[in-house]
């Protein structure tokens, strides 16, 4: 199959998806094609739309490829869209990157670190299904153990957790982590 | 005098301290403590009077920042006494807690930064849809859910006089329990929900989650016709919405 018509499907695939496509997804698709022609017609198509200045671009996250607007055009988009901003207060972002980071860690590891009450951003959370019960922690009350899900990375536009922003060195404060015993939930599924 | 006060919201003390700490422009590790105690004290007054509903973990601070701040105007005791240790203790326990709450608050930061979905690059699911009424299903009153929720309590056994409930199950608990259903499937029955249930409090508490979660608009309750089966299922557009974010206990939200 020709490269040209190779892309042309993938952006066709990639309009249509409901989530992130993975380049094991889109080969299954096309057929005859191996799994690098496939990424580097991804790759192409990225920077075709990058160097036109298109108002789609197609974007590497939450481990698959997603066809997103431009930040470019923003204000035009919410414009057409209408309704409230979309916002991230700081106890969101601050309960996030916790979570991120620490995961699994329970509500009350949280709110030692966050020194304030988190119920209520928890549920939140839970309920935008950016964060979910992974196990639960082998201590009296059994508490749950939080991560962050699959639909945290597409918020954040991030590729995977090893593509969190770093986390500053304690200074010169080293903090021994006890390792979390951990039940695993019955559901486990891995997104 | 006057003293002009600022008044931002604070996420807790340990932020209202990072504050504080930033304003006076000294070093999280060289705190003093003085100025600072007085400073902070000074803060919750304002948040007081302008009847700010100071919480619980602001005075806990207050009374840690208290204590340390007398045992250094203590004259220094002998050495390696158990109070002069418990000073030190307390002021390296803050220190360490300020350094790591920071720490948070920079990635929270550079996350707030990134090309946030819905915010600045969208999807094309990622429209807004307007919540599409179920047609023939009527909205169930709290009378009703009462009812059911008596008819419930009827069903349990009433001989269980000692009820020995080791393993705890909290609100919150049985709403994360309650969502997950609603992820795997589709919808569910009320009265299924209380199928596998053998206490009167895990009734209660099974039946306060559905109420917490109807109020943070996460399910609906329906039912086909009046005094038909009561059903439950997730609110349309659950995941879809990042836009609003008004979080349980009332929080102020503002952007970054």
């Amino acid at each position: 199959m020709e490269r040209e018509e190779v892309k042309s499907i993938i952006e066709s695939l990639l309009f249509v998806a409901d989530g992130p496509l993975t380049l094991q997804r889109i080969q299954e698709v096309i057929e005859g094609s191996n799994r690098e022609e496939i990424r580097s017609a991804v790759t192409e198509l990225q920077e075709e739309l990058e160097r036109d200045r298109h108002g789609v671009r197609v974007v590497e996250v939450a481990g698959g490829y997603q066809m997103r607007t431009a930040k470019s055009n923003a204000d035009s988009v919410k414009k057409f869209l209408g309704g409230r901003p979309a916002r991230m207060s700081r106890a969101t972002l601050e309960t996030l990157a916790i979570v991120a980071y620490r995961q699994p860690i329970t509500k009350a590891e949280i709110e030692a670190i966050r020194g304030v009450d988190v119920d209520g951003v928890i549920s939140t959370l839970l309920e935008r299904d950016l964060i979910r019960a992974m196990a639960r922690k082998d201590v009296p009350g059994r508490p749950f153990l939080y991560g962050t899900t699959q639909k945290f990375l597409e918020l954040f536009n991030l590729k995977d957790l090893t593509h969190l922003p770093t986390l500053k060195e304690m200074e010169e404060i080293t903090l021994p982590e006890p390792p979390a015993e951990e039940i695993p939930l019955e559901s486990t599924e891995e997104c | 005098m006057s003293t002009r006060v600022q008044l931002e919201i604070f996420e807790g003390p340990l932020d209202l301290l990072l504050h504080l700490i930033k304003k006076n422009e000294v070093s999280i590790t060289d705190i003093p403590i003085a100025t600072i105690t007085e400073q902070y004290l000074a803060t919750l007054e304002v948040m007081q009077s302008l009847n700010l509903d100071v919480a619980g973990e602001f005075l806990v601070m207050a009374a840690t920042l208290v204590h340390i701040k007398s045992r250094m105007l203590l004259p220094a005791g002998n050495d390696g006494s158990e109070e002069d240790e418990d000073e030190g203790d307390s002021r390296e326990e803050l220190i360490r807690r300020l350094l790591e709450y920071q720490r948070f608050k920079d990635v929270a930061e550079q996350l707030g930064q990134r090309e946030i979905l819905a915010r600045d690059v969208f999807i094309r699911s990622g429209t807004p849809t307007e919540e599409v009424p179920v047609p023939n299903l009527r909205e169930v009153s709290v009378f009703e859910l009462l009812t059911a929720l008596r008819r419930v309590l009827e069903r349990l056994p009433k001989d269980n006089v000692h009820e020995v409930t080791l393993d705890k199950i909290t609100v919150r608990e049985k709403m994360t329990l309650l969502l997950d259903t609603l992820r795997a499937q589709p919808g569910v029955l009320f009265d299924s929900l209380f199928a596998t249930v053998k206490t009167r409090m895990e009734v209660v508490v099974t039946f306060l989650a559905m109420l917490e979660l109807v109020k943070a608009r996460a399910i609906r309750i329906f039912q086909d016709e009046l005094g038909g089966p009561i059903q439950i299922e997730a609110a349309a557009g659950m995941d879809e919405a990042p836009a609003v974010l008004v979080t349980a206990d009332g929080e102020e939200q503002h952007g970054t």
